[in-house]
């Protein structure tokens, strides 16, 4: 049996996209875009800081990272749980002592679990951005309209709540969104989010939030615990690509960004840390590098459109 | 070939020793063809059923903006790159793209690249096509990819590498002269079809960037290190006879900024190699054909 024949009908082929999500532009062609102090490259530090119940579900779908093992899995619950009582105050002081900061995207639940973590994360001048309720706050097009808005009115409000902030930008559980995801982020007065992995400076979705760059390649997720790289050789990555744009940003006089996304109970490893200390002490050394949590890039760009 | 038989019957067993003498032009012994893949994945296809389109639900946000990141950012960037050490693309393109993004195939057809057909989107699956349809995809090619570029396509790759059993034979048919979908030689070879005159062009999945990066996790350094040693390899058992290394790319991936200045080393070493061909692929099959 053959196809139908709306297998070779194409109603979206035309010029630009097939979604009306945003529009095309070429990053080589637009106006150039400057960071403060003239730096060229906005380094947009990510480090997520997650709570795993050792209850996962599997609706709409089970969390990357998730439980693996039959319950009561307590082997990748407590680990998941050293990230946010050890590792990640190592991280806080490696950005410490290279005097930057960066944002964190906090799960709800984390928030109000753990007060001294946020005060920690407060302290250090670093941004808090929200990041679903829990690790089963997972969203897919399979939620009902009614069950989205909820997990996000529940994240935002159970975030603000516990840090005594207003999140502006919004970090979904393995990236993943529904149809209607933007615009019930936007209902809820996030101005942008960092799913979307196409660019490297922010751009406009067509319902007004800001798009900012993020990589899927350029997480630790990837590259130690998929690709099973060292942290040293996950470092050494970092500083190829910092080096390609720095000089890609002097030629085309025009700014990027390097999305570099941290996770505590990777990262954070006594044996990893150094890899990642020596790693900002280098970029935070570079005239190019503007260190920047999502908000000040995402406003820094906005004051630069016309 | 021959449905239903355990050997498909596309070509003659040849052993790699003691062929013919192949020479590339100027005594060069390595025809190196760069290949990039310009894409256009949909974001909500429909649905073939012996395969999905994507690896989660629609919209899948993080493999579509993924491949996405080539047609905003990183086409140019590895363009640019072949360009300063002199090699052409031969681009397996989705033909879609000459509607969707107009100034990705431009910018191509500017720089000298020679373009073949990779099907109308990558999230068409040939796999279940009715003669009709397949020939409907065939002509489609032909006559979008010759009004974007002016040039008729020579060669075919097919959709996300999904074929029927009359695949080939169609081609041969419409008049193509190559085909990518063949692993099976470091040399050109003939195809059997039913009509027309198909040649296999040595294509790779194993240094294909796909491969070296989401099937094997390697960093950006061990595959151009990897790409040095495949041709310093082929390079020497050109003085046999010639040879072929294809470097099949996705700019949204060997284009990510960690990737592309070790790649750009690789290129810098393979350019500068007396023993290298740096040609298209339908300057590769017609210096072939000559010699046989």
């Amino acid at each position: 049996m053959s196809l139908p024949d709306e297998y070779t009908q194409y109603p979206r082929r035309g010029e630009g996209y097939d979604h009306d999500f945003y529009t095309w532009s070429n990053i080589h062609t637009r106006p150039p875009v400057r960071w403060p102090g003239d730096r060229s490259v906005a380094v947009f530090l990510t480090i997520n800081l997650e709570y795993f119940p050792i209850t996962p579900t599997d609706q709409p779908f089970r969390a990357p990272g998730h439980m693996v093992t039959p319950y009561p899995d307590y082997r990748h619950y407590t680990v998941r749980d050293y990230g946010n009582r050890v590792a990640v105050f190592r991280i806080l002081e490696a950005l410490d002592k290279a005097g930057v900061t960066a944002s964190f995207a906090i799960n709800a639940a984390v928030a109000e679990r753990y007060g001294a973590l946020i005060d920690a994360v407060k302290a250090g001048g670093h941004e808090i951005v929200a990041h679903s309720t829990d690790m089963n706050g997972t969203i897919a097009s399979s939620m009902s309209e009614e069950d989205e808005r909820a997990l996000i009115a529940d994240a935002q409000a159970r975030l603000e709540a516990a840090t005594g902030t207003k999140a502006r930008g919004w970090h979904s559980i393995a990236r993943s969104q529904s149809w209607r995801t933007l615009d019930l982020l936007k209902e809820h007065g996030l101005t942008w989010c960092a799913d979307w992995v196409n660019d490297e400076l922010p751009y406009r979705f067509a319902n007004g939030m800001i798009a900012m760059p993020s990589s899927v390649d350029l997480s630790d997720q990837q590259i130690v615990a998929v690709q099973q790289h060292s942290a040293e050789a996950w470092a050494q990555m970092m500083r190829d690509a910092f080096d390609w744009l720095a000089d890609e940003a002097a030629a085309q006089s025009s700014a990027r960004v390097l999305p570099i996304q941290l996770t505590p109970y990777i990262m954070g490893q006594p044996f990893r840390i150094a890899a990642l200390e020596d790693l900002l002490d280098d970029l935070a050394g570079r005239e190019e590098a503007w260190f920047a949590s999502g908000s000040a890039i995402a406003s820094a760009w906005e004051e630069q459109q016309a | 070939m021959q449905e239903g038989a355990p050997d498909p019957g596309l070509y003659d067993y040849d052993p790699y020793s003691d062929r013919k003498k192949i020479v590339w032009p100027e005594g060069k012994t390595c025809a190196v063809w760069v290949a990039p893949n310009l894409e256009y994945y949909e974001i909500d296809p429909p649905l073939n059923p012996q395969r999905k389109p994507w690896g989660r639900p629609h919209p899948d946000v993080v493999g579509y903006s993924y491949r996405d990141h080539s047609n905003r950012v990183s086409h140019w960037r590895m363009a640019d790159v072949m360009d300063r050490h002199g090699f052409p693309g031969s681009v397996s393109l989705s033909v879609a793209l000459c509607d969707h993004h107009p100034e990705v195939v431009a910018d191509g057809v500017a720089r000298g690249w020679e373009f073949f057909s990779h099907g109308i989107y990558n999230t068409r699956y040939s796999y279940g096509m009715s003669e009709e349809q397949e020939r409907a995809i065939i002509e489609d090619s032909l006559e979008t990819v010759e009004k974007a570029t002016g040039q008729r396509i020579r060669g075919w790759l097919a959709p996300a590498l999904t074929h029927t059993p009359r695949t080939l034979d169609l081609i041969a048919e419409y008049g193509l002269d190559y085909t990518c979908d063949l692993y099976h030689d470091d040399q050109v070879q003939q195809v059997k079809t039913k009509t027309g005159n198909l040649a296999s062009i040595p294509y790779s999945l194993e240094v294909n960037d796909h491969y070296g990066f989401n099937v094997y996790g390697m960093a950006g350094r061990e595959y151009a290190d990897s790409l040095i040693k495949q041709f310093e390899r082929l390079a020497s058992e050109g003085d046999q006879s010639g040879t072929v290394m294809c470097i099949p790319l996705h700019a949204y991936l060997i284009g990510q900024p960690h990737r592309i200045g070790p790649f750009e080393e690789a290129l810098r070493h393979i350019a500068a190699d007396p023993r290298c061909w740096k040609a298209r692929a339908g300057e590769i099959i017609d210096s072939w054909r000559a010699q046989q």
